[in-house]
């Protein structure tokens, strides 16, 4: 089942550049919550802090308190075992492509010594049934590589390869902005029955994409969190006018 | 910024306007055809429709194509849903008009007959009712909407008292009859046109702050607040 989170005055910087201002944010367990903005707005490095993959980049540093469930992201835990609970999918499919798809899925276990071959193979199905994915390569698992998939196929095969680590979060950024409107469409409903299973981010520049599939909207401007709430207000009544026009296309 | 869905908010808000001009020029021959008995206003009021009835049907495909390829959000959603409401109304409006106009055809066939009532007293009302609530989409402000709810209260009572006294008159001067039946349907005819105009409000008031107030579900939550305050 997944966790939320509860995220309280995170800050974030490049260097010396601060990318985060004073970020709170509840996100609810089992639901799926949007964070939108302008490019630049410091979405995608927020979604990054969540899982500490933001201080792999050099110089950069953050602070404040992030809690996945009761697990402190920031205090007593290591990296390792943060990202092991959250998943994350990002902009680009990235199979490994000399890995076949069976060992894509597997790759996460086997890398922390899961060796029991009955059990992973019960993992690498339930994770591709649970993307969607099993019916399309079930009898091609061994023989194909990753990417020999298309576009569509290779994300949901990154989602099946997250999700067999059983994570309690699973982070999308952009998960659908390379890929045609018939795979976005499959995403857009993995993620809604992924939600009985995962809590979910989805970072998207396509505010229809976040209408459709967040139950909870956030507000990106500058590194500020203009505006957190249900989606259906953000996108038919926000309360802060600099969120009414950009989702309206005033600017941005 | 969006140019050209800028510009297709523009051109929407201009023929709703066009169209609002045109039903409540309807409704103010129609009434001042019945005031003179005067038939040529009343044909001038049932050439009038099918350009109503076509701008109608502009106003809703223009409407139409905005939400299909522009995807409009938060309170450029809410204009065009309020918009396409509106439409409807002023198009009942100008139905309404023609119903007026119809009644005065038949009135001008018989005696003139002096009847208890003063529908041109309610006509000015109710032209005001319209002419307010178009007011308040011009200027986006939901204040003057607002207002323009509180005077339906007042035109209601306008047709319960003309229905007492002509039903009165029917029964006390039987010779004027169908006088009197024409007036009282007039009277409910120009109530309907009232009930246009609150609708219309209504819809201003949700396009400009997001809030449904239709069926005094609006009011009734304000009144809860000013309990939840004293408390």
């Amino acid at each position: 089942m997944g966790v939320g989170i509860q995220v309280d005055q995170l800050n974030a910087w490049f260097g010396k550049t601060q990318a985060l201002y004073d970020i709170n944010m509840k996100v609810e367990a089992n639901h799926a919550t949007a964070v939108i903005g302008p490019s630049g707005c410091g979405k995608s490095t927020f979604v990054r802090c969540l899982n500490r993959m933001h201080e792999t980049i050099p110089e950069a540093h953050a602070s404040g308190g992030v809690k996945i469930g009761d697990v402190d992201v920031y205090n007593g835990s290591s990296a390792v075992q943060i990202r092991r609970r959250i998943g994350m999918v990002f902009q680009k499919p990235n199979p490994f492509p000399t890995m076949s798809i069976y060992d894509n899925v597997a790759a996460g276990l086997k890398l922390n010594g899961f060796t029991d071959r009955k059990r992973l193979d019960e993992i690498v199905e339930r994770s591709l049934k649970l993307s969607a994915l099993w019916e399309e390569v079930k009898d091609t698992l061994r023989k194909k590589s990753g990417a020999s998939l298309s576009g569509g196929q290779q994300q949901r095969l990154c989602i099946a390869r997250a999700l067999a680590v059983e994570p309690q979060v699973l982070l999308m950024d952009e998960p659908c902005s390379a890929l045609d409107p018939i795979s976005t469409g499959k995403i857009e409903e993995l993620i809604f029955q992924l939600k009985e299973h995962f809590t979910i981010v989805i970072v998207t520049h396509n505010m229809q994409q976040a209408s459709r599939v967040a139950e909870f909207t956030g507000f990106f401007l500058l590194g500020k969190l203009i505006e957190f709430d249900k989606t259906e207000k953000i996108f038919t009544t926000p309360s802060d006018k600099r969120t009414e026009d950009y989702i309206t296309g005033r600017f941005g | 910024m969006r140019t050209r869905f800028q510009q297709g908010l523009d051109e929407l808000r201009t023929r709703l306007l066009r169209m609002g001009g045109l039903a409540e020029q309807a409704v103010d021959r129609a009434c001042q055809a019945y005031i003179d008995r005067d038939l040529a206003r009343c044909h001038l009021v049932l050439e009038g429709e099918s350009v109503i009835n076509s701008t109608e049907r502009e106003i809703d495909e223009l409407a139409f194509d905005l939400l299909a390829m522009q995807q409009p959000m938060a309170v450029d959603l809410r204009f065009i849903l309020a918009v396409t409401k509106i439409n409807a109304d002023l198009e009942r409006v100008g139905d309404q008009a023609v119903n007026i106009a119809e009644r005065v055809m038949d009135m001008v066939e018989l005696p003139a007959a002096e009847l208890p009532v003063d529908i041109a007293r309610m006509a000015a009302a109710v032209s005001a009712m319209v002419r307010r609530s178009l007011e308040s989409f011009i200027e986006g402000k939901a204040e003057l909407a607002q207002a323009v709810l509180e005077m339906d209260n007042v035109i209601d009572r306008m047709r319960d008292e003309a229905f007492i006294l002509l039903v009165k008159t029917m029964n006390d001067r039987p010779p004027v009859t169908r006088q009197a039946l024409d007036a009282l349907l007039v009277a409910r005819n120009l109530e309907r046109v009232a009930d246009h105009a609150t609708n219309i409000a209504e819809d201003v008031i949700f396009w400009v702050r997001g809030a449904d107030v239709r069926h005094n579900v609006g009011q009734e939550l304000r009144s809860q607040e000013q309990v939840s305050e004293q408390r």
